[in-house]
């Protein structure tokens, strides 16, 4: 029986636990529920859970260890020599998963009978031309310890998910069982909802919590792994990216960063004075239409794909700065460069560091505003003697915020600013930036295990430390203000 | 009424600070303030009292045009301050709000020191040519305010950090340190214990003596502690002007006796 049909099995055993645990309770008070210790509902909501919740936790954890049975007793009927390596037993784990599934689809299809299947146990050999035949795109031969180990790989998957479904609505049904024994007046139902709904919510944090530490984690291991193939000083202190698949790789990590810090530096000189200008002028000066014209297309601005605005880079404004700028100065000949991605960045940003800020100068109280034009200050001099003071360290908090995400953009860097890999003042060359490498180094026919290709978690791990650093320091700063009226 | 106690005080000048003339407010549609008439004198505490929601802060606010803040707002009728239409073109509401100073209802010091707060106004203006000048004007207003003694050593700590009387009467030194010639304040203690109360009530008396105070209070008492003239407002009307004394013990209008006497909240 499909997984879906046991799911929502498993929810209408529920839907009626919660009916009956609220008649249940209901009728134990001689149908006057003010004598329930909880509203009715409650009862309800807590037969659901205990018929839904154990039998769905179970489902989740039995997908998880179903693969790993089938495949232990599957590869034990392959019968593999004993010092097998790990490449080979996934190889053949791979050819096993692929005729199963050729199998069930001929099966499903009805282009292949069960009997027909048993029949090729005695000679498995034109069992593929058979399932080609039945539409199968497989180009595998089935040998007998194939076939062998298909049969079990099939048999083990179909006697598991029977199982489970009869252990799972088992488990459901029992909790409507305990649930409506349970459910008697002086039963406490909304304190017990109350702790499952708080643990759930728990659960939800944790996983959130666990997928950060596992990323961090797989990423350290790469890293190190990274290190003990590479020299660390190489890679801190290089001044050369030069990736040579033959070996002698040099990967000096500082013309990257210095290409992410320049083309960071020239998106936030642009996003910076526009966004929180453009946050000024809506929350102090704009009438209430004006704000709710331009508010919404502002923001706009931020619902565009990166991508397109990395096109925006390539073909408008890398062309015009080159034509109008670069060339006539004699600053360059190239149409990608620091200057084409930082300004599209910043254009990019301005929506994030507007938006923001705005939210910071609307929290600083109205009476603020009072007090200063009380004392006969201008609308200007009150934005800059009271208002941008009392909402600074949120606005540097939204600037440090747009920074790391400035820093970890990779789209329009790739179209705008080019992939070579330099150090150089001169923002009318092309550079490159961390994100755009651990792209390229990850992308093509290469194998996974040299220093070259692991390099790119190095700097992924890089990158994670800076921002991360960033995102410290900008919430921080975002907090201790948010006390400073509270 | 038992507790209360009518001031009556020695009143040294009669000469009108502000007239007010057939003043009407307008919020959008909704007529807010209808045709009132108010003189202000030199050297009295003026209270406007009513049952809130009755146009007291509007009327308020019309005195130092902070209504040109909220965009609904309307002013019509005349406001002369010494003989000067404040609402005619030629007056720039900036300067003007430096002459008419404004105290609220919650304290609200800037989140800067005590000392840049109350040296914000003199800054704004110009009305020091230096540091020592300016310090001179902060002590003196902080004095005028009664809270030098307790802050004197600790100028430059921020100004949020005090107590809520104590804030309230940082923005009072902060009003005066502009040197204006009103000083208007609107419901200055409602925020405040009874003993900051007293304290800034105290304040508000010997202010007199050198501005035109305007206080609008929800208590009456409060309004016959600290007043000599008291304006009774309901529903956007001036219903009733006189002395303190007479509106408490001797109300001309029936809707003035029956606020007094706690029939019309
Ligand atoms: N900014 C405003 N916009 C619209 N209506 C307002 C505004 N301020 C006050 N009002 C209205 O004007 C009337 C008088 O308000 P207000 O002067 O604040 O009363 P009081 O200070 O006497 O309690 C009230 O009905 C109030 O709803
Ligand atoms: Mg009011």
């Amino acid at each position: 029986m499909p997984l879906f049909w046991t799911f929502l099995i498993v929810l209408a055993i529920a839907a009626l636990a919660f009916v009956l645990g609220r008649r249940g309770a209901v009728a134990r008070t001689a149908g006057d529920s003010r004598q329930l210790h909880s509203l009715p509902s409650y009862y309800g909501w807590y037969s659901f859970i205990l018929a839904a919740v154990p039998a769905l936790v179970v489902m989740i954890m039995w997908i998880f260890v179903q693969p790993i049975v089938v495949e232990m007793r599957t590869v034990s009927a392959l019968d593999l020599p004993e010092a097998v390596s790990t490449a080979d037993q996934n190889a053949a784990m791979r050819q096993v998963r692929t005729v199963a599934m050729a199998v069930q689809d001929a099966l499903a299809s009805g282009a292949m009978t069960k009997d027909q299947l048993a029949a090729f146990a005695t000679d498995p050999a034109p069992m593929g031309q058979a399932l080609r035949d039945a539409g199968s795109s497989m180009l595998v031969t089935v040998t007998p310890t194939l076939y062998n180990a298909v049969d079990v790989y099939l048999g083990t998957s179909n006697m598991l998910a029977w199982i489970m479904t009869v252990v799972i609505i088992g488990l459901s049904l029992a909790g409507v069982f305990v649930a409506i024994s349970r459910c008697r007046p002086d039963f406490r139902a909304r304190n017990a909802v109350e702790k499952v709904t708080m643990s759930i919510l728990v659960m939800a944090s944790v996983i959130a919590i666990f997928t950060t530490v596992a990323i961090v984690v797989s990423m350290v291991f790469e890293t190190t792994n990274f290190f003990s193939q590479h020299s660390w000083i190489d890679f801190f202190f290089g001044t050369t990216w030069s990736p040579a698949f033959q070996g002698q790789s040099q990967l000096g990590l500082l013309p990257l960063l210095w290409g992410t810090l320049y083309i960071s530096f020239i998106a936030l000189l642009v996003a910076v004075p526009v966004g929180l200008f453009t946050a000024i002028y809506l929350s102090e000066y704009a009438t209430r239409r004006m704000r709710s014209i331009v508010k919404p297309l502002i923001e706009i601005l931020a619902g565009i794909p990166t991508i397109v605005y990395g096109l925006f880079a390539l073909i408008t404004v890398g062309p015009l700065l080159r034509d109008y700028f670069a060339q006539p100065l004699g600053l360059g000949t190239s149409g990608s460069s620091v200057m084409t991605a930082g300004l599209v960045m910043g254009i990019m940003l301005i929506p994030f560091v507007s938006s923001l800020s705005d939210d910071i100068i609307n929290a600083v109280p109205q009476s603020m505003r009072d007090a200063s034009l009380g004392l006969g200050a201008t609308p200007s001099e009150t934005i800059r003697q009271v208002i941008v003071p009392a909402a600074l360290p949120g606005i540097v908090g939204a600037i440090l915020l747009a920074a790391s995400r400035a820093i970890g953009e990779t789209m329009i860097v790739v179209l705008g600013a080019g992939a070579a890999a330099q150090i150089g003042l001169n923002p009318f060359e092309a550079m490159t930036t961390i994100t755009v490498k651990i792209v390229s180094q990850l992308t093509g026919d290469t194998d996974f295990n040299s220093p070259e290709t692991l390099v790119a978690f190095a700097l992924g791990l890089t990158l994670f430390v800076i921002t991360l650093g960033l995102n410290i320091v900008a919430l921080y700063i975002v907090r201790t203000y948010r006390e400073q009226y509270e | 009424m038992n507790d209360m106690r009518i001031v009556e005080r020695l009143v040294s000048t009669n000469e009108i600070k502000i007239a007010a003339r057939d003043v009407n407010v307008h919020y959008g549609s909704s007529h807010a303030l209808k045709g009132v008439d108010v003189d202000i004198l030199n050297g009295h505490v003026t209270a406007f009292i009513g049952p809130s929601g009755c146009g007291k802060s509007t009327f308020l606010r019309c005195l130092n045009r902070m209504n040109d803040t909220i965009p609904s707002a309307k002013v019509t009728g005349s406001i002369l301050l010494d003989d000067e239409d404040i609402y005619d073109p030629k007056v720039d509401p900036v300067r003007l709000r430096a002459k008419v100073g404004m105290v609220f209802q919650k304290p609200n010091p800037f989140p800067k020191s005590i000392y840049d707060n109350v040296a914000y106004g003199p800054k704004i203006h110009g009305l020091t040519r230096s540091r020592a000048e300016l310090d001179e004007v902060v002590e003196t207003s902080l004095k005028k305010a009664a809270l030098w003694n307790e802050v004197k050593d600790r100028l430059h700590a921020p100004g949020t950090g005090l107590s809520g009387g104590q804030q309230q009467r940082l923005c009072i030194a902060r009003a005066v340190a502009t040197s204006p010639e009103v000083l208007l304040m609107d419901e200055p203690c409602s925020a405040l214990d009874p003993i900051a109360t007293a304290q800034v009530e105290e304040l508000i008396d010997e202010l007199r003596t050198q501005f035109a105070v305007v206080i609008v209070t929800h208590s009456m008492q409060q309004a016959a502690r600290v007043s000599q003239k008291t304006a009774f407002f309901h529903m956007g009307n001036l219903v009733e002007f006189g002395e303190t004394g007479q509106i408490f013990t001797n109300p001309h209008d029936p809707r003035t006796e029956s606020y007094i006497s706690g029939k019309i909240g």
